[in-house]
């Protein structure tokens, strides 16, 4: 495989997607994490038993939804969003909110107790409650970043059915793996591969590596 | 730690380069393998004859083939029942892989599969050149279709031959959704755009590197025309309607190959005779008859 115009665009368009999902699915998934550990109500249980059922949603299903939902014939069909790369961020946000809300709240579970009650007596509203604890929590969050991002990227059962893997529009590094695979190009499918897990380990490192940074400059 | 943040990517890159400048040489080298190896292959099995079809169902229970198909012969169900049928008769159990044209054959050359089952002539006539396959049989053939929008907008109704009709919606810039997979129905579709001296590109050609099925269902959702094949189509309630048939360069015609590196050359050729044979024929010509009204594929079993 050479590292042609068309597999660099691909390889964008992964990283273009998996990225925004996981902004979007990160301003979603982090905070209600925080609040699901900080705050108790009633049926609080459930909510958690969901989002860990969620966690392990399967991505064909996912996208099966999704499809349905923005279907030429479906409820938001007049959005004409199927098949552009928007749906196959919603698939994706779908997949990776409930992986951060759930990593996001046992993080913060593990630093509730600590930093909870000095925060609350040093006076700190709801909100500044929550972002002290998502910041005390953020090795725990990181994690759960990279975990959704490496979900996220390597999905291919959603991103195939909204997206459609169409040229130039929608093909993403998962969907030319299948494609490549199923015209019997092995050997172009296995590099395509190699890429995608080099991202995902560049990623990873990256993400360590902030990690250990932060722990470095002395606050824990 | 931004300096780091930007030490990295540049890292990212050198590597992704790196990677990729080596490639092309490791491409090259890799797509003349498979040809050598399995040669040897090959020869080795060939001084074994291929038996009659009637020999011993009783004691071969336990066997079983790889069956290489297109996925229109699964998706269209003619695999449903021509392989209860064979099981019963030859007590041979029959594994499916159903892929594009392109990987059925890969899968037969690198010794995957015992029997191919495909539609796309020239490939199969290079498969068979190049010392891969033996006992090439014409089984049946179906009809292409050129399905599009019921307004039809780039009025390829009226077209005369599918050249034609791709002539108009190219004209039209109506968007068309191509199969993009290499696999005997796109292979078709650039066959005859070729036919119309045409290359088509733009925002109206779209390549959906799938199969017929996700690909009809992607020209029904987007409005957009595409060539199919007739079981696919008629084995789906969608909204496309047909806007070209008939035409000489649409008709697609089926092979049944026997890998000539099987292991089990008996049986793949067993199964072979069962589908050109008389009774498999009648079945295949009976298919779907009373689901629409005609059968899908038309037996035409013959000899290469």
């Amino acid at each position: 495989m050479l590292m042609t115009p068309e597999v660099w665009e691909v390889v964008w368009l992964s990283l273009k997607v998996t990225t925004t999902a996981i902004l979007l699915g990160s301003l979603i998934g982090i905070p209600l994490g925080a609040c699901l550990g900080l705050y108790s109500f009633p049926g609080k249980r459930l909510v958690i038993v969901l989002i860990y059922t969620c966690m392990g949603l399967p991505p064909v299903l996912v996208g099966v939804i999704v499809y349905l939902l923005l279907s030429r014939y479906g409820p938001l069909g007049s959005l004409g969003l199927l098949f552009t790369p928007e749906a196959m961020m919603l698939a994706q946000v779908v997949l990776v909110t409930p992986i951060l809300a759930g990593l996001s709240l046992s993080a913060v579970q593990a630093k509730e107790r600590a930093y909870w009650e000095t925060a609350k007596s040093l006076g700190a509203s709801p909100l500044q409650l929550v972002f002290t604890i998502v910041k005390e929590a953020r090795k725990g969050i990181w994690a759960g970043v990279a975990a959704a991002y490496g979900r996220a990227i390597s999905e291919v059962g959603a991103v195939m059915l909204v997206g459609g893997n169409i040229e130039h529009h929608t093909r993403v590094m998962t969907t030319a793996i299948i494609l490549e695979t199923r015209m019997g190009n092995f050997t172009a499918g296995l590099q395509m591969g190699l890429v995608l897990l080099l991202i995902s380990f560049l990623f990873n490192s990256f993400l360590v590596i902030g990690v250990l940074n932060q722990l470095k400059t002395g606050r824990r | 730690m931004k300096r780091l943040y930007v030490s990295f990517f540049a890292a990212v890159l050198s590597l992704l380069l790196a990677a990729c400048s080596q490639e092309p040489s490791a491409a090259t080298q890799s797509s003349q393998q498979p040809p050598a190896g399995n040669q040897q292959q090959a020869t080795a099995a060939e001084p074994r004859q291929p038996a009659a079809p009637e020999s011993k169902p009783s004691e071969s229970s336990a066997k079983e083939i790889v069956l290489a198909t297109t996925t229109s012969t699964q998706d269209s169900g003619l695999l449903d029942v021509m392989l209860p049928a064979f099981e019963q008769k030859s007590g041979i159990k029959v594994k499916v892989v159903a892929v594009g044209t392109g990987q059925a054959i890969k899968l037969g050359e690198d010794g995957n599969a015992d029997v191919l089952l495909v539609h796309s002539r020239k490939a199969e006539d290079e498969f068979v050149s190049k010392g891969f396959g033996t006992d090439a049989y014409d089984v049946m053939y179906n009809q292409f279709y050129i399905v599009g929008p019921a307004d039809d907008p780039a009025g390829a109704k009226t077209a005369k031959t599918a050249a034609e009709a791709f002539a108009l919606i190219a004209e039209k810039k109506a968007p068309f959704i191509s199969r993009g997979d290499d696999s005997g129905t796109d292979k078709k579709e650039k066959s005859i755009w070729k036919e119309a001296k045409l290359t088509p590109e733009g925002d109206w050609y779209l390549s959906s590197g799938q199969g017929m099925g996700a690909t009809l269902q992607m020209a029904d959702e987007k409005n957009a025309y595409t060539l199919t094949d007739e079981a696919t189509y008629l084995s789906r309630k969608l909204n496309l309607q047909v806007v070209m048939q008939g035409d000489q360069s649409l008709l697609n015609p089926y092979g049944i190959i026997k890998v000539k590196s099987t292991s089990k050359p008996d049986e793949a050729m067993q199964f072979i005779q069962f589908f050109t044979g008389e009774e498999g024929q009648k079945i295949i010509g009976e298919f779907g008859k009373d689901k629409y009204g005609k059968g899908l594929f038309v037996p035409s079993a013959k000899k290469r």
